[in-house]
């Protein structure tokens, strides 16, 4: 796993600092964000394709072009920007513009430069989420066909290891949170979002793979939470409304203040599954990052530095490591019960 | 990463909207079914037992019953036959004797008319005997004359006397 990161990290070295000083920051945003490459190891890197739709129509190829061409803008006489250039258009900070006249920078460092229209790219984290797609597929339709095949007896080798989770999400995040009868529609959807969040969650976890960060990112937890909060508010049942709207045996002056508290409530609650998602996977990765920049910045000191805390970095990665394994866990059923329990709120009858 | 890119919202929705039909319509809908029809039948098969184990207890309860009752019956008719041999002994027993007494009393009876008609005969045979004997002897004691001369001499010796 560390000697994974270290590969990274070392690459990384040499793309941003490359006659500079090491950058610790720029090195772990460019680690967690997004990217249009799934970089493996050294000069080693998937190239994704490139889909981008401009005012004359869409545009399709491979990112490697980009990254085979890179382009440098001097700031002034210590700092150069780097961007990578292919026909009309330039990547600089793994956004997509317009060429123009070369890349034009305004007084924050951004980019002046026209965006594309549309990037509908394949992505790090798109692949990633491709990924996620195929290995779910991979391994339901083979523990459904198992299912098939077996019928009612005990199940067996991996059908065995899948149906305790299967059963975890259905009876301990379902049933309990929505109610026994009612839970039956939400199953499928939970155990979904339920092992896309694990599987996802895992796939950052793995070296070699780009240090993938799916869930860590915003675009993709939005998705997943407005799913959320569309699928609570169709089944929104009428106590569910009435309890926002107009809270029975509670005083008018209290409603007035409750309504509105209710109504925020209803759109702060998707909002914080999406960024406690993001937050806590992003943290996770930035944490193991922030280790490996340790080495390199004590290694710029002298190498003996470098190697002695390179030491202690890597125990300290290694428990790290464990510990995501936990939370890319923990979060997964987190989202899954919280969602579980806005689905049982709207689908709840009158009790009062 | 904090920024959101219109693309990958889109590529999201697109993928994960198919993984959760595709698995709800290919694998949750089988799995779900399946898992819940062995739920089903292990709690009916949970069920089924423990009704058998009542029918069974029932059975047996009926058994023991059974038994109990077929014991008392045997020690019933063990006890009636018990009271029959008895009584039929008893009653044997008094028939026996009074048979017994009976036959004796008649056997007495006949012994008695037997004797009777033994002594009879004797007596009719000794009468014969006397008189066979006393003929003898009077016809011995007439074969010769000095006998009957004697004889009669005595005779009138005694008349002489009377």
């Amino acid at each position: 796993m560390m000697t994974a990161i270290l590969g990274l990290s070392s690459q990384s070295v040499m793309a941003s600092g490359g006659e500079g000083k090491f950058n610790a920051g720029e090195m772990i945003m460019h680690h967690i964000s997004d990217a249009h490459e799934i970089h493996i190891i050294g000069d080693f890197a998937i190239y994704l394709p490139v889909i981008i739709k401009t005012e004359e129509g869409w545009d399709v190829f491979s990112s490697s072009h980009f990254y085979h061409n890179e382009e440098s803008l001097e700031i002034d006489s210590t700092s150069s920007a780097h961007y990578y250039e292919h026909g009309d258009y330039i990547l600089f900070h793994e956004h997509i513009y317009l060429k123009g006249e070369g890349l034009e920078l305004d007084e924050n460092g951004d980019a002046k430069n026209q965006a594309v229209a549309l990037d509908m790219s394949i992505t790090k984290n798109v692949a990633g989420i491709f990924l996620t797609a195929l290995i779910m597929f991979l391994i339901f339709f083979s523990v459904a066909k198992a299912y098939k095949k077996r019928g009612r007896t005990a199940p067996k080798g991996f059908q065995a290891f899948m149906e305790p989770l299967i059963l975890f999400v259905r009876d301990e995040v379902a049933i309990p949170s929505i109610g026994k009868g009612k839970a039956d529609k939400f199953v499928p959807f939970l155990l979904s979002i339920f092992f896309f969040i694990w599987i996802s969650n895992l796939l950052g976890l793995i070296p070699f793979l780009g240090g993938m960060n799916i869930t860590g990112t915003l675009s993709v937890t939005m998705v997943l939470a407005t799913i959320v909060f569309i699928i609570t508010t169709i089944n929104g049942k009428k106590p569910y409304w009435v309890h926002i709207l107009w809270p029975p045996n509670v005083p008018i002056p209290i409603k007035l203040i409750l309504v509105p508290i209710e109504i925020a409530g209803l759109f702060i609650k998707p909002l914080v599954l999406m960024v406690r998602l993001t937050a806590n996977i992003t943290a996770g990765h930035i944490i193991i990052l922030a280790f490996v920049a340790l080495i390199f910045i004590f290694g710029e000191q002298s190498a003996g530095a470098g190697y002695g805390v390179g030491i202690g970095s890597t125990l300290f990665m290694i428990f790290m490591n464990f510990i995501e394994l936990l939370v890319a866990f923990l979060q997964a059923y987190v989202f899954t019960l919280l969602a579980a329990l806005y689905f049982g709120a709207a689908v709840e009858e009158a009790h009062h | 990463m904090l920024s959101v890119s219109l693309g990958t919202v889109i590529w999201t929705t697109i993928a994960f909207l198919v993984v959760v039909f595709l698995l709800a319509k290919f694998a949750w809908k089988p799995i779900l079914n399946s898992i819940r029809e062995r739920e089903e039948s292990i709690s009916q098969a949970l069920e089924d037992a423990d009704k058998a184990k009542e029918l069974m207890r029932e059975l047996k309860e009926d058994n023991e019953k059974l038994l109990q009752e077929a014991r008392m019956e045997r020690d019933e008719i063990i006890k009636s036959a018990r009271d029959a041999k008895e009584k039929m002994i008893t009653e044997a027993k008094e028939k026996a004797k009074e048979e017994g007494e009976k036959m004796i009393a008649s056997a007495k009876e006949s012994i008695r008319s037997e004797k009777a008609s033994a002594m009879n005969e004797i007596k009719s045979h000794i009468a014969e005997l006397s008189l066979d004997i006393a003929e003898k002897i009077i016809r011995e004691k007439l074969s010769n004359e000095g006998k009957q001369k004697e004889i009669i001499e005595s005779t009138l010796k005694e008349a002489k006397l009377n």
